[in-house]
């Protein structure tokens, strides 16, 4: 005789080790298998797009740090472009290679962080991620040098960069380069052939480049699903047409792919910044612009590749200091949302490891 | 580049670190022909001692009670002069009983103590960071302000839990952790609980603590307890088998239940079975990380997926005794492995003069180091993966594993040339066997695709949308 089991409610987060954060998910759970999940967000919620309403475009970079802490470059990359293409400012060149540089520098942090916390969701207790961490310190470290923060950057500026980078700085950034390849490997040794970690995430989480396209998902969640889409490549910024770099992009679309991709964009993001440091030009870092800049009238809709995929930022002016309307398309948010498709059916301890591949960080999606 | 520059690290945290360098670098940083000559003169010391043990000592003292090597005899001597006083035969009974019971208690308490601090500035060693290093020299009192810690913490019943199964786990599980250490023979004559079905008694013991592990997981009224109690209580169960089968053929090639004479076979014939039956101790190694949920089978406690697993809702001394107990089953499966496996306290003659129970107590600690090793390193598995290793794989390995050692003996038995070749042939067999064996069954049994070695993601010929991704697709 069988006798049914009867379906419980499990309450992950909004305290809990593998959320990333405030976020929280209801899961109705049969046994160890998920019927059915309900993402509740909104715990980290500052108002940010409201604010920013308030307040003028310089004053608007700050924001972009603490939307996605873990890529502040990143997102004050995006800003800055945005704004720029608002208000119609030239950019010198030596600024433009030194976002290129600096944005670079935050993927590879930001990716060391993403797969460290997927390998630990996956039960390597910490090992991984404070090995990866090394690497991201010496990148804080570079980002302390150059703007005194080491998370909360606010390094770009509407027509350039804030500061000149330090002497002691490129030194430093060349050593960190050489070292770089030589970390990437060591990770592919210790984790890409182990069986246990193979085991538990071949085959995890697959989403079909059909799915992928259709759940607009971005970054290397999109590409881990072998679709080759990556703005620096399809839409060049800044100075991403002189480089030469690759597009890795996965062949299954599962937890595994996704992985893999982050690692081997790590070293193309390494080759970039080679690259960038042997061409950069002299000249200033940035163009004066007036305190409270007033574009013109009219909206633009700026976007980067971050990290995470699309950062797009929308600005509408109305011809004062301060955008008339500021939004964030932040790609946490809309990666999210596949995963109540994926984790419907999946154990608990697969869900938990989806959830981690997608690399979700909170204070973008709540902003 | 300014000289101020090339003498300080460039930013506040690099300085930081440099300033506070620890012993271990310094000792680092010295050079070579110091750190051989230290090395040097350690094992000359060594020897030397070992030397004047085994000139002084060699035989004289065997059997008597101030034979330090031994407390057995100590012992049994004051149980005789216990009798002489005449205040009835209880009397000797309780005494050597308590100081037994004392001496283990105390033994395993300031191994809790030790082993916390222990296992964390290890795991900090492996993952490049410093560990606890500010309570005390090199941190050595962090487990007691830790312990201070939980004890001052108050106790919180969550509501609608049942009181009494909520308050009856901590005590119900400590209880068989510390009785489970009765049967381990330390010395010749040095074990608490000398009974001939030693090894049934720890099998039995050791799966009492399942029942402590569920109540806990039921009556916290919390569905990541209840979850981890499932979880533990379906591994255990199908674990217990697999360790059973391990431990029988060891039974079957000493022909005996008692701890102390597998000990005594082992050293009879200079040889350790982890050598002749190397499938055994895999499988008995790996079962344990399951019952006592360590990496890579601590899923019961599962720290990414259900918090803590069954003590999730226990706060205070009641988690602290679930953690300790925790510590205590990793040694206790360090000492267990050493005497089924590794030689108990025999170390091929050195017993004779360094006290057996260091020798044993080493191997023990061995045991968890491996166990902290394996924790740092690997990733954890599934349920059902597990649940599917230990049906499938582990199973009817070891009941092959049984058969094959069964027709040994009786080959042994019967064959009559000298023991030395008799064993060293099954050796070489067994672990030939055991390399065969693991390779085709993995290959026969469940052998899934998941577990080929999986090719790095491809470089993206073109960029595009659906239409590049399918391209690309049917290209390759």
């Amino acid at each position: 005789m069988t006798t049914p089991t009867e379906p419980y409610v499990l309450n992950i987060g909004p305290q809990h080790p593998s959320t990333h954060g405030v976020f929280r998910i209801r899961v109705v759970m049969d046994g160890e298998r998920i019927q059915d999940i309900d993402m509740i967000v909104g715990y980290l919620h500052r108002s940010m797009e409201k604010l920013a309403e308030e307040r003028t475009y310089t004053q608007n970079i700050p924001f972009t740090d603490r939307a996605d802490y873990l890529a502040a470059m990143s997102g004050n990359l995006g800003l800055c472009l945005a704004a720029e293409r608002l208000a119609r400012v030239e950019v010198p060149e030596r600024a433009s290679y030194l976002r290129v540089i600096f944005a670079e520098l935050q993927r590879i942090a930001s990716h060391a962080m993403a797969n460290g916390t997927l390998v630990s969701d996956a039960g390597a207790w910490q090992t991984p991620l404070l090995y990866m961490f090394r690497e991201r310190e010496k990148i804080l470290d570079l980002f302390e040098m150059t703007c005194g923060a080491r998370l909360t950057t606010n390094y770009m500026r509407i027509g350039g960069v804030a500061f000149e980078p330090p002497p002691e700085f490129w030194p430093a950034l060349l050593e960190l380069v050489d070292e770089l390849p030589e970390r990437i490997s060591e990770y592919e040794e210790l984790l890409t052939q182990n069986e246990i970690f193979i085991a538990r995430t071949r085959d995890i989480g697959v989403i079909s480049p059909e799915d992928a396209i259709n759940g607009s998902l971005v970054g290397p969640a999109l590409r881990g699903s072998g679709v080759p889409w990556d703005l620096r490549k399809a839409e060049p910024y800044c100075i991403y047409d002189r480089m030469e770099f690759d597009v890795p992009i996965g062949r299954n679309g599962d937890v595994y792919d996704r992985f893999m991709v982050r690692l081997a964009e790590t070293r193309e993001s390494v080759k970039i910044i080679r690259q960038a440091v042997e061409n950069i030009p002299d000249g200033s870092h940035k163009t004066d612009i007036p305190l409270a800049l007033r574009p013109a009238p009219g909206e633009v809709y700026g976007r980067v590749e971050g990290p995470r995929g699309e950062l797009g930022f929308y600005l509408v002016s109305d011809g004062g200091p301060a955008p008339y309307r500021f939004h964030i398309r932040a790609p946490s948010l809309i990666n999210l949302s596949l995963l109540r498709e994926l984790a419907r059916g999946a154990s608990l301890s697969d869900a938990v490891v989806t959830l981690g591949s997608i690399d979700i960080v909170v204070g973008e999606i709540d902003r | 580049m300014t000289d101020r520059h090339s003498e300080l690290p460039a930013t506040p945290m690099a300085r930081q670190i440099i300033a506070r360098r620890s012993l271990l670098d310094a000792a680092k940083a010295a050079p070579v022909s110091l750190k051989v000559a230290g090395s040097i003169v350690l094992l000359g010391l060594l020897l030397v001692n070992a030397l004047i043990g085994f000139i002084v000592v060699d035989g004289q003292l065997d059997g008597e009670w101030y034979d330090f090597r031994d407390l057995g005899y100590a012992m049994e001597r004051l149980r005789i002069e216990l009798d002489e006083v005449n205040l009835g035969p209880w009397l000797s009974y309780w005494v050597t009983g308590l100081i037994g019971g004392l001496g283990i208690l105390s033994f395993i308490g300031g191994f809790l103590l030790i082993g916390s601090w222990i296992e964390r500035r290890l795991l900090a060693r492996f993952q490049v960071r410093m560990g606890p290093n500010r309570v005390g020299p090199f941190g050595l009192l962090q487990p007691i302000a830790d312990a201070l810690k939980l004890m001052q913490k108050e106790v919180l019943i969550p509501m609608g839990a049942d009181r009494l199964l909520f308050f009856l786990p901590p005590v119900l599980v400590f209880v068989p952790a510390m009785l489970a250490w009765g049967p381990i023979p330390w010395a010749p004559g040095m074990s608490y609980l000398d009974i001939n079905v030693g090894l049934l008694f720890v099998v039995s013991i050791t799966s009492l603590s399942v029942l402590a592990i569920w109540m806990a997981g039921w009556s916290s009224n919390n569905h990541y307890a209840l979850l981890g109690a499932m979880r533990t209580v379906a591994m255990m169960v199908s674990y217990e088998i697999p360790i059973s089968l391990s431990l029988i053929v060891v039974v079957l090639i000493t022909g005996s239940l008692n701890l102390g004479e597998i000990v005594a076979w082992q050293t009879d014939h200079n040889v350790w079975l982890a050598v002749l039956l190397p499938f055994s101790l895999f499988t008995f190694f790996f079962s344990s990380t399951a019952e006592i949920n360590r990496t890579p089978n601590d899923i019961a406690e599962a720290e990414s997926e259900i918090v803590a697993g069954f003590h999730t809702e226990y706060s205070g001394m009641k988690a602290g005794l679930f953690l300790a107990v925790e510590l205590g089953n990793a040694l206790f499966v360090g000492a267990l492995v050493a005497t089924f496996f590794l030689g108990g306290y025999g170390l091929f003659g050195l017993e004779q003069w360094i006290p057996p129970y260091v020798i044993l107590a080493a191997k023990a600690s061995f045991g968890y180091f491996v166990f902290i090793w394996l924790r740092s390193t690997l990733p954890r598995f599934r349920i059902d993966q597990l649940m599917t290793f230990a049906w499938k794989y582990l199973i009817p390995l070891s009941i092959a594993n049984v058969l094959v050692v069964a027709v040994e003996t009786s080959i042994a038995a019967r064959w009559e040339v000298e023991a030395i070749f008799i064993y060293g042939s099954f050796a070489v067999v067994n672990v030939i066997l055991t390399v065969i064996a693991v390779r085709t069954w993995a290959r026969v049994a469940g052998y899934s695709s998941s577990f080929e070695r999986p090719e790095p993601p491809r470089v993206a010929p073109m960029i595009g949308g659906l239409k590049a991704a399918r391209r690309i697709k049917a290209g390759a």
